[in-house]
């Protein structure tokens, strides 16, 4: 177990290694309950909402779910988050949880005096069941309503006996679903998913693989890849910036940085770019982005080994002038520098249904 | 989890083992506990001098990075070229195919410094809380 803002987390329950390979070729099972869960209520409710993030809940179909930014008034990046709109009056957020006392606090006092606010972090858990199997696993739980959500979208489902909000949604880069739950049902939810699943192959999965796996499909981790002190653009985030979705914290200095960033010359700018090594090596956090003539680039802000690429990979921002697939680039190890370059990322791309996938495909 | 009795250890989790006048070292299997998958070992080349408590060389899992320190002085004569492709022998067998270096002991009284298995336990121990 490891301190994780504030919990006790199992980085791996056996190894890392076979955790995730386990969640790319059958399902895994992850406690991620430490996120942080937050509910505003009201006829004023997503109004409220959409004035802190950088996408509109007013955009969305009730039941649905969106991946969006809270910015700060400079564009950078409070945190990343998912806001469910379950209807007109009701929404929830899921928060990193690092960021879960800024966030409530920032809602809260949006809220005040427009709607109700809940900050329902330690009430509620959160199980996230991903993988090619996590569909098949809710069937033998008997929450086959589960199995028709399309991605992003959610429900109030009887699981097992817990009324749960599942959502198709995850941090894996695989099908998957996560599931909302009061921490008093949770571990009974626990134990039947990993009971029923035993024909699907389930096993545990700890914080160590949700890492690499996330790192493989390029998801980013707030306080590595984004932070207050990056903006959505660099970070390859601009998608999800909906300037035209109403007054929101931030839009004001992110329609400027958007703006410059398509009149500055190239080389001006940074952005985040994936990066395999060549050289033996793996890249952390922290280590330093080199060009060829040593000259400082960035900064890694992820890096690991990628067990399903099968090479080490990594994100870093470096300028926009060395952003091209196929740059050759170092990185700093310790006291040598070891070769790297850029890719294209996601590095990892699950395959579509019809393929074969999993371990098998590349045997 | 016992520890071969045939072993020397030191407070870093390396093992040191006595054959015909060379010693051969590697990582117990609590630090592969710790350490979890394996996936990268750096080594210093056959021919080099290492000092006792020094850094000899790296050892990287899927999470994180340590330095190994030698458990005694001299030359290293041969190192386990295997964990350049297989670096998950070290998980697999810390105290055979999972072996590192092979040094040839400027001092071979450096020994008597490291702990006996039962002290390496109590060591281990403490450190568990």
């Amino acid at each position: 177990m490891v301190p994780f803002a504030g919990w006790d987390m199992p980085v791996q329950y056996e190894s890392i290694v076979k955790e995730h390979h386990r969640v790319r070729s059958s399902v895994g099972l992850f406690d991620v309950s430490h996120m942080g869960q937050l509910e505003v209520r009201g006829p004023r409710a997503l109004e409220t909402i959409n004035r802190l993030i950088t996408g509109s809940p007013m955009h969305v179909p009730d039941g649905g779910a969106l991946y969006t930014l809270c910015c700060n008034a400079e564009g950078g990046i409070h945190d990343d988050l998912i806001v469910y709109r379950h209807h007109t009056e009701l929404a929830s957020i899921i928060c990193n949880a690092g960021n879960r006392t800024k966030i409530a606090s920032l809602v809260q006092d949006a809220a005040d005096g427009a709607c109700d606010f809940v900050n329902r972090s330690d009430e509620r858990a959160l199980l996230a069941l991903q993988g090619p199997r996590a569909a098949e696993v809710l069937g033998l739980v008997g929450a086959n309503r589960a199995q028709e959500l399309r991605p992003f979208r959610f429900a109030q489902i009887s699981v097992a006996g817990s009324e749960c909000m599942v959502a198709r949604t995850g941090y894996t880069g695989e099908d998957g679903f996560e599931l909302s739950c009061s921490a008093d049902h949770a571990p009974a939810l626990w134990n039947a998913l990993t009971d029923a699943g035993e024909p699907c192959e389930i096993g545990p999965a700890g914080l160590g693989c949700r890492d690499t796996l996330r790192l493989e499909a390029r998801l980013l981790l707030y306080g590595n890849d984004i932070d207050e002190t990056t903006n959505p653009f660099e970070a390859g985030l601009g998608w999800v910036v909906k300037l035209d979705s109403g007054d929101f914290v931030g839009r004001d200095a992110l329609q400027k940085i958007k703006a410059e960033r398509k009149t500055k010359a190239g080389g001006t700018e940074r952005r985040l770019v994936g990066f395999r090594m060549i050289g033996r090596g793996i890249a952390r956090h922290g280590y330093p982005i080199v060009d060829i003539d040593g000259t400082a680039l960035g900064v890694v802000t992820s890096g690991s080994p990628g067990p399903t690429v099968g090479s080490n990979i990594g994100l870093g921002y470096v300028p926009t002038d060395k952003t091209a697939i196929g740059t050759k680039v170092g990185i700093r190890i310790r006291e040598k520098t070891v070769d790297a370059e850029v890719v294209a990322t996601p590095f990892y791309r699950r395959p579509r249904l019809s393929e074969p996938r999993g371990p098998s495909k590349n045997e | 989890m016992a520890y071969p009795s045939d072993l020397k250890y030191t407070k870093d989790h390396e093992w040191a083992r006595q054959e015909d006048g060379l010693v051969r070292v590697g990582v117990t299997a609590y630090a592969v506990q710790q350490l979890g998958d394996v996936t990268l070992i750096d080594l210093p080349p056959v021919g080099s001098d290492v000092q006792a408590q020094e850094r000899f060389g790296d050892i990287e899992s899927v999470k994180t990075v340590s330095e190994l320190f030698a458990p005694i002085g001299g030359e290293i004569v041969e190192i386990n070229t295997e964990l350049e492709s297989s670096p998950e022998l070290v998980n697999e067998g810390p105290y055979d195919r999972g072996w590192m270096i092979l040094i040839r002991p400027s001092d071979p009284g450096e020994l008597n410094r490291l702990m006996d298995p039962p002290a390496y336990e109590d060591f281990v121990g403490s450190l568990e809380g």
